[in-house]
């Protein structure tokens, strides 16, 4: 049977078993006096006989599944006589899909040597085996474990206790999930910028001031040293994120004030929600506004007013990045002013002051930490976008503090250096695991920050 | 302006059922109260005029009425305290006399509020200005996040009553002295003020109000979250400050609207049911309900 209809079945047979337990337990209690007499209530011994059948039957069916292909191409590559067996890992896997393919059709047998064709038999017998077992001993495991949970069901079984614990035990899971994803991201990231760092300097790196990472990738080919300074890199996220706070900051700040301070509730229940849906718009739909809209018009004023633009530029990026990440800024400055008790208010205006003296010297700095942690939220928002940068701002690496010109971004040189074809073993390619560690460092340190403020914050009120 | 608009009680007393003072068997809660009829003496006499003049005041929240037309006069340097059970209405009318009710948005309030012979709700009224008058202290202690000094001197400075640091230090220590804190916070003025104890909070929110040298001085319930020792505390601030201030105080000890209190007002639902010298009021009151409530039998 398909793994995919064994998991069905088994899950089919936990229904059951369920359904089992439950009209058990009522059974049992029937003769006591009824279900108060039970230490647990039915649907808990239901879900208890379900646990029973399901849990190992579908452990076993999950290991079987991942370890199945590997076992078998063990043995397949171990049939082999010696002077066939491949000796790099790559030839292996090589002569491996070979195999494969011949066992399941698509290379005729004709085609191949003998050893390799036998190979194929004997994969296909081993699969085909290999189902038989798995399909037996699942069902049997379900059917064996359901019968021995739902016999040893008894009124003074607490079943409400282990049902607890294998949830506890299922939601422990998931939340290893989450956290095994995330080391795993942050080990291969590691790994890759070490082997970076082993064909480029540490110095060299920190303290570069060009970037320009076309190197050759065959040695007969002709091309420039690369020279790998995120400097300009740096600089250019910084630029871009500063002006998108300059932006952000003041008029999501404002915003939340007057939401949560001046607005009455009708205003506030069509304005707060307007305003949290420039978070929902895709940035790609930003970036080309920022192209094909802001872009122009700056370099179409700059001149204007005697200046010099180039066509796209870290001022259109940094506008339209700030117009975005208001409602970073407006919502959470809005949450925690919001969370400013209204005694504090009261006190205010009891003492004469007005509603705007009330909010810049009691509100305002009561809510501060919080609102400094919805600024570094959308700081680290803004250093990781990409999609706006990519189309405003442009690609060249310049080492200009002046808004007006082009620059890049480290997201922005990380998306080129991954795109089109790549050897993942030159120093071009490591380059974009390095910068990404070194982005991955600014935002974790940002959230660090923003997080204990927000926890200084938590302890004023409590 | 001693005797009520007849018409008025007439038109809510409806007559048909008449309550009955003798017969303590009937319930207190089906007693039928006359609208805008209040036994005792809601009125100062003719010669003295009040501090607050009140007339069939009414507040609404939306399309109930919390307070239902009472007409008080409130005299200048007593201590009047409001008592009556939960939901009475006698905080959402301590705040109508500063006006605090404004920043709710569905409160109306209606009648005559006269500090001084001068309407509070007349429209051109700067609400400023009325608070500076009439200060309030609240419920729940209610320090800012911020210094002790700075709380102390957070009014005077929005109201620029200091020109000079060491006139703003003067208010600020005369305050605290008035607040009987001064010697236990001397040597910490820098130091946060919720980081004080409940009851500290609460004499420095009275300070803080002090500071701005109001004529009246509104109390919510000021020491309800507060613990014997500092609600003596509390009290005895409120006996001394009477020589200075007019007070008004809601509270739901019994005890102490008497120990503080030259005149108490007992609430109802909503009517103001009856108001008289406090030892009167506790010795021999002259409504059922007033009984009812001091006795005990609810609230």
């Amino acid at each position: 049977m398909q793994p995919a209809n064994l998991l069905l079945l088994t899950i089919v047979l936990a229904m059951v078993a369920y359904g089992l337990g439950y009209a058990r337990s009522r059974a049992l209690a029937a003769p006591l006096g009824g279900v108060r007499h039970l230490k647990s209530l039915p649907g808990y011994y239901g879900v208890r006989a379900a646990v029973w059948c399901g849990l190992p039957a579908l452990i076993i069916l999950a290991l079987w599944a991942v370890f199945e292909g590997k076992v078998i191409q063990m043995m397949v590559i171990g049939s082999l006589p010696a002077d066939v067996v491949p000796d790099s890992a790559g030839e292996a896997s090589l002569l491996m899909s070979r195999i494969q393919n011949v066992a399941n059709g698509s290379l005729p047998p004709a085609m191949v040597d003998g050893p390799v064709a036998g190979a194929a038999d004997l994969l296909k017998s081993l699969q085909a085996q290999s189902r038989t077992y798995m399909t037996g001993l699942v069902i049997s495991v379900a059917l064996l474990a359901g019968f021995l949970g739902w016999i040893r069901i008894r009124p003074r079984l607490n079943a409400r206790k282990q049902v607890e614990a294998v949830l506890r035990g299922f939601f422990f899971t998931c939340a290893g999930v989450a956290i095994l994803t995330t080391a795993g991201i942050v080990f291969s990231v590691a790994f890759e910028t070490f082997r970076f760092f082993e064909r480029v300097p540490f110095l060299e790196f920190f303290f570069g001031t060009s970037w320009s990472p076309q190197t050759a990738l065959r040695t007969d080919q002709v091309a420039a040293e690369g020279a790998f300074g995120m400097v300009p890199l740096f600089t250019g996220t910084l630029l871009i994120s500063a002006i998108a706070l300059l932006v952000a900051v003041p008029v999501g700040l404002l915003s939340a004030i007057y939401l949560s301070e001046y607005a009455n509730k009708h205003v506030r229940s069509v304005a707060k929600p307007l305003l949290e849906m420039l978070a929902g718009i895709p940035t790609v739909v930003y970036g080309f506004f920022a192209a094909l809209t802001v872009a122009p018009f700056i370099a179409d004023l700059a001149p204007a007013i005697g200046l010099e633009a180039s066509s796209q530029s870290a001022l259109a990026a940094g506008l339209v990045m700030g117009i975005m990440i208001i409602p970073f800024v407006s919502s959470l400055s809005d949450d925690v002013i919001n969370a400013v008790p209204q005694t504090m208010r009261d006190g205010s205006l009891a003492l004469g002051a007005t509603q705007s003296e009330t909010m810049v010297k009691v509100i305002f700095p009561a809510a501060l930490p919080g609102i400094m942690g919805g600024i570094l939220l959308a700081a680290s928002r803004a250093i990781g976008e990409t999609m706006i940068v990519v189309m405003a701002a442009g690609l060249a690496a310049n080492l200009t503090a002046n808004p007006l010109e082009t620059v890049t971004t480290v997201t922005v040189q990380i998306v080129t250096l991954l795109t089109g074809d790549q050897e993942f073993d030159s120093a071009k390619t490591l380059a974009a695991f390095a910068l990404g560690a070194m982005l991955f460092l600014s935002t974790l340190l940002l959230n660090v920050v923003a997080l204990k403020i927000v926890r200084k914050y938590r302890e004023q009120y409590d | 302006m001693n005797t009520m608009n007849p018409s008025i009680a007439a038109k809510a007393g409806a007559g048909e059922q008449e309550p009955a003072i003798a017969v303590p068997e009937s319930r207190p809660e089906d007693t039928v109260i006359e609208e805008g009829k209040t036994v005792g003496k809601p009125f100062a006499g003719d010669a003295d005029s009040p501090k607050f003049k009140l007339r069939n005041v009414s507040v609404s929240y939306g399309n109930d009425r919390a307070i239902k037309d009472i007409s008080l006069d409130i005299r200048r340097n007593e201590v009047i305290s409001f008592i009556g059970p939960s939901g009475c209405g006698k905080t959402t009318f301590l705040r109508c006399l500063n006006r605090m009710n404004d920043s709710i948005e569905i409160c109306r309030v209606t009648g005559k509020l006269m500090l001084d012979g001068e309407d509070i709700y007349q429209s051109k009224k700067d609400v400023v200005e009325l608070r500076a008058r009439v200060g309030m202290v609240f419920q729940k202690p209610n320090p800012f996040p911020k210094s002790i000094y700075d709380n102390v001197a957070y009014g005077p400075k929005i109201h620029g009553l200091a020109n000079r640091k060491s006139e703003l230090d003067e208010i600020v220590e005369n305050s605290l002295r008035k607040a009987g804190l001064w010697d236990e916070v001397k040597d910490r003025l820098d130091a946060v003020a919720t980081g004080m104890s409940g009851g500290q909070q609460q004499r420095l929110c009275i300070a803080r109000a002090i500071a701005v040298s109001p004529e009246v001085i509104l109390m919510d319930e000021p020491c309800s979250a507060l613990d014997p020792i500092a609600t003596a505390k509390v009290e005895e601030l409120i006996s001394e400050m009477s020589e200075s201030y007019t007070i008004v105080i809601v509270t739901h000890s019994m005890q102490q609207a008497a120990r503080v209190s030259h005149r108490t007002a007992y609430f109802h639902m909503g009517h103001l049911v009856e108001v008289n010298e406090t030892n009167k009021v506790f010795t021999a009151p002259e409504h059922e309900l007033t009984e009812s409530y001091i006795t005990g039998r609810f609230g």
